[in-house]
């Protein structure tokens, strides 16, 4: 199952740049929690915080807690085993195009040592069972390579990817803003199906996709959150006038 | 006015094809006397005796793969690794000056390189290396007695030197050419930074690097006077790597000269037809690899 | 996904993971292990390479600067046995053989590198003729050396400063032709539109608005060409020849830096040693300075129109 997520005091900068200032909030375990802010407000950031994927950049810095489960996830100096056990999925697909979509899925597997086929045909088949995937590609598993498919069955493919690791959350940044109607109705649908076993957290643009697919919803302005509710307070009697302003389009 | 300036630009760009078909034209014209007398025969052959009149140009053939194998097996590792550094691994202060640093090397000029070969590579070789690579491999012959320092392991030594800088200043542009994208993915499924270097990088800029040895694998072949100065110059073919050897292009820059009649010059150019041939088809498959990764981004010229 | 609650990597992972916690522990220590050792290496590997330049700069310095005097730059060699003497000639042949190379070498490599930036930017004869010209940049320079030798010094039946100007000139080309289609390809479009904006031909655009835009970068491509042609000796071997004494006839073999560098170097005279470190050091100034200048040109935006 799915474990909630406690993040206290979190600040994060690159360079002098103070990039979030002092988050609070608590993500409910196998629920979807959408992140929504104009361009800029820092929901990126935050999300790349959870799984210490801000900290590849040179220049960044940050401070507070995030604890994922019961695990502090700035404790242990080495971010590669928080990073396995909390997956990501990109705004762009970015599937590995030197290796076959068989290949792609494994690739995690491979990295922590697992050899057996066995177990590793199982898992890839699971996981694009799960990514929703599978019909569409068994017969090409280790023929095609990843970049060979269309943008959204690339997207789903990084999901399988994502999933196969085992990770307890799965965190999307703006997993369907570079697809179509159709590709992005399927991810949906996936996330959907995906609430009851994982905790995601979904960074989106798109208002009328975080009223579709998340329990609860934060708002980001200018590096703060603003307001953290469900998903239907959010949208219908936001408390903040920000966020109402936001919601109702006034600014982008 | 506007077309006959176009024309002209036409036409000098058109010359580079001109310089092909005249070196071409003009090394297969001279070397006749030789294509037509020994045949394919002579680059099997294994005498090399002007006086006689027989020419085989074999002993040359080896040196020149001999010693670019031994400079490709010391160059593409170092190579390799220290493009990962620049890359991947290094503070970002130090990214200039270093890439800076290896365009210099790669600026030097073959005989000042084989200056320094002659007076400090070849002594410390004799002296500190070969020593110790003769205790230690004497049973598989291929580093034992006699050790003159000169040879061709000297000239490998030194070729790797030569080629390293664009074989890492390739290397480096196809993997920046690599999308961060990549990078990230393989971050993100829980990699140490050797495995994202590995699988992200590495793997997918592998074509590339594989061009970029083949084009260090080219200079190797052609080099010539830091070669000719450490080759020791006696065309033998001896499995032991210490002993004097010759190469294609020491042969052709120490003899050329002094070919008194037309059969020795044609035997001398026919190397050079060789030679020419060769680095042609390999500079033509490097680049068609590395463009293949870049995409067609103009190459570096050096 | 109906009733299948298993999460994708369940049961195989997870256990694995928490329960076989030994060999998980061994795994990562492994991969630690790994990535250190890694790193380890390609600083080791930068070291190693760093350290030969390092060596051959300072070996260079050290033992090219005590023979650098104002003899090595106004006298020619002396007599074997004597000591003292210098360059002069060598440096002045050098001047005069990448003088005649330039005159040969410059016009047709800008002319070809105009054509590929501006008038067949994208075609596929573009594209050939810059491949053509970076393999050509690949081939041995005693090949080079040969055909002009073939070309010139067999009709004249004499060595030449001519013939080598023609072997540096030829050599020149395909390095200029990729240099200033590099630069010209870095001035902004802008700059071209505007020109055409105001009603002038083409041609003129070319020549007085975006060659001239590019041209620091067009001259410091053409000195890397010279920089690195002015060092190459195998195309001189069997051209200009070299020679003791001063020449400045065109007909007549003619001193080269390089040459003389190679001539001295496998002598067996200590004072000519010195001379070829010495001159070694003259190079390799020439061609730092010509390295950092293409750096400084293209890095610092100069082209881009900014000052």
């Amino acid at each position: 199952m799915g474990v909630g997520i406690e993040v206290t005091n979190l600040n994060a900068w690159y360079g002098t740049n103070h990039t979030l200032l002092d988050i609070n909030l608590h993500i409910p375990a196998n629920q979807a929690t959408a992140l929504i802010g104009p361009s800029g407000c820092g929901k990126s950031t935050f999300v790349r915080c959870l799984n210490r994927m801000h900290e590849t950049n040179p220049i960044a810095k940050v401070t507070g807690s995030v604890r994922i489960g019961d695990i502090d996830i700035y404790a242990d100096s080495s971010p590669v085993e928080i990073r396995r056990r909390i997956g990501m999925v990109f705004q762009r697909p970015n599937p590995f195009p030197t290796m076959s979509i068989y290949d792609n899925v494994a690739s995690g597997l491979r990295l922590n040592g697992f050899r057996n086929r066995r177990v590793m045909d199982e898992v890839v088949e699971r996981s694009l069972k799960h990514s929703a995937l599978w019909e569409e590609v068994k017969d090409d598993l280790k023929k095609k390579s990843g970049a060979s498919l269309s943008g959204g069955q690339q997207q789903r493919l990084c999901i399988a990817r994502a999933l196969a690791v085992d990770p307890e959350v799965l965190l999307m940044d703006e997993p369907a803003s570079a697809l179509d109607p159709v590709s992005t109705a399927k991810i949906e649908d996936l996330i959907f199906q995906l609430k009851s076993q994982y905790t995601i957290v979904i960074v989106t643009h798109n208002m009328q996709q975080a009223a579709r697919v998340a329990e609860r919803t934060g708002f980001f302005l200018n590096g703060k959150l603003v307001e953290f509710d469900s998903t239907h307070k959010i949208f219908t009697n936001p408390g903040d006038k920000r966020t109402e302003d936001y919601i109702t389009g006034r600014f982008g | 006015m506007d077309k006959s300036f176009g024309w002209l630009m036409l036409i000098c760009a058109l010359s580079i094809f001109g310089i092909v078909a005249l070196i071409a034209t003009e090394l297969t014209l001279r070397s006749q006397i030789t294509i037509s007398k020994f045949g394919i025969k002579f680059f099997f052959g294994s005498a090399w005796n002007p006086v006689s009149g027989d020419f085989g140009a074999l002993p040359f053939v080896y040196g020149t793969l001999m010693s670019s194998l031994i400079a490709l097996i010391i160059a593409v590792p170092l190579s390799v690794g220290v493009s990962v550094f620049i890359t991947e691994m290094c503070p970002r202060f130090l990214r200039g000056p270093l890439s800076f640093l290896t365009e210099l090397l790669a600026a030097i000029p073959s005989v000042v390189y084989g200056l320094w070969a002659v007076f400090i590579l070849v002594p410390l070789l004799r002296e500190h290396v070969n020593p110790l690579l003769i205790r230690a491999f004497s049973w598989s012959g291929i580093f034992a007695q006699p050790d003159f320092g000169v040879g061709l392991l000297a000239a490998g030594v030194i070729l790797a030197i030569m080629i390293l800088p664009i074989i890492s200043s390739l290397t480096r542009e196809v993997m920046t050419a690599v999308p961060h994208s990549q990078r990230e993915a393989v971050l993100a499924l829980g990699a140490t930074r050797w495995e994202m270097i590995r699988m992200g990088v590495l793997r997918n800029a592998r074509i590339g690097i594989v061009g970029s040895v083949i084009l260090g694998l080219g200079r190797a072949l052609g080099e010539t006077m830091a070669v000719t100065m450490v080759i020791g110059n006696s065309p033998q073919i001896l499995k032991n790597l210490l002993a004097p050897a010759y190469s294609m292009a020491s042969v052709i820059a120490n003899e050329f000269s002094e070919a008194s009649d037309d059969t020795y010059r044609s035997a001398l150019i026919e190397i050079g037809l060789a030679l020419f041939i060769v680095t042609i088809l390999v500079n033509a498959l490097a680049r068609l690899l590395v463009w293949a990764v870049t995409r067609g981004a103009p190459a570096r010229t050096s | 996904m109906g009733g299948n609650p298993r999460r994708a990597g369940a049961d195989l992972l997870s256990e694995r993971m928490t329960n076989k916690t030994k060999t998980n522990g061994l795994h990562r220590l492994r991969r630690t292990l790994a990535n250190h050792m890694a790193t380890g290496l390609a600083v080791l590997s930068t070291v190693l390479v760093v350290a030969p330049l390092v060596a051959i700069f300072i070996y260079l310095l050290y033992k090219g600067a005590s023979s650098l005097n104002l003899a090595f730059f106004t006298e020619i060699p002396k007599p074997v046995g004597e000591s003292g003497g210098g360059m002069a000639n060598a440096i002045f042949g050098s001047g005069v053989l990448l003088a005649l190379g330039s005159v040969l070498g410059v016009p047709v490599g800008i002319a070809a590198g105009t054509f590929l930036a501006e008038y067949g930017r994208g075609s596929k004869l573009a594209n050939v003729v810059r491949f053509t010209a970076d393999v050509l940049n690949g081939v041995p320079s005693i090949v080079m050396g040969i055909a002009v030798y073939s070309l010139v010094v067999m009709p004249q039946k004499h060595f030449s400063a001519f013939a080598g100007g023609v072997a540096l000139g030829i050599m020149m080309i395909p390095t200029i032709t990729r240099t200033t289609e590099e630069m010209l390809l870095m001035v902004p479009h802008a700059v071209r539109e505007a020109a055409l904006g105001l009603g002038v031909p083409n041609w003129r655009a070319v020549l007085s608005i975006t060659l001239r835009t590019a041209s620091p970068g067009v001259i410091t491509g053409c000195m890397l060409a010279f920089a690195r042609v002015a060092g190459e000796t195998a195309p001189l071997l069997f051209t200009a020849f070299g020679n003791q004494f001063w020449s400045a006839s065109l007909n007549e073999p003619i001193a080269a830096l390089p040459l003389q560098i190679y001539e001295y170097a496998i002598s067996p005279y200590d004072d000519w040693h010195r001379l070829a470190w010495a001159g070694s050091l003259v190079l390799i100034v020439l061609i730092v300075v010509s390295v950092s200048l293409v750096r400084y040109v293209t890095t610092r935006g100069v082209l881009k129109g900014a000052s």
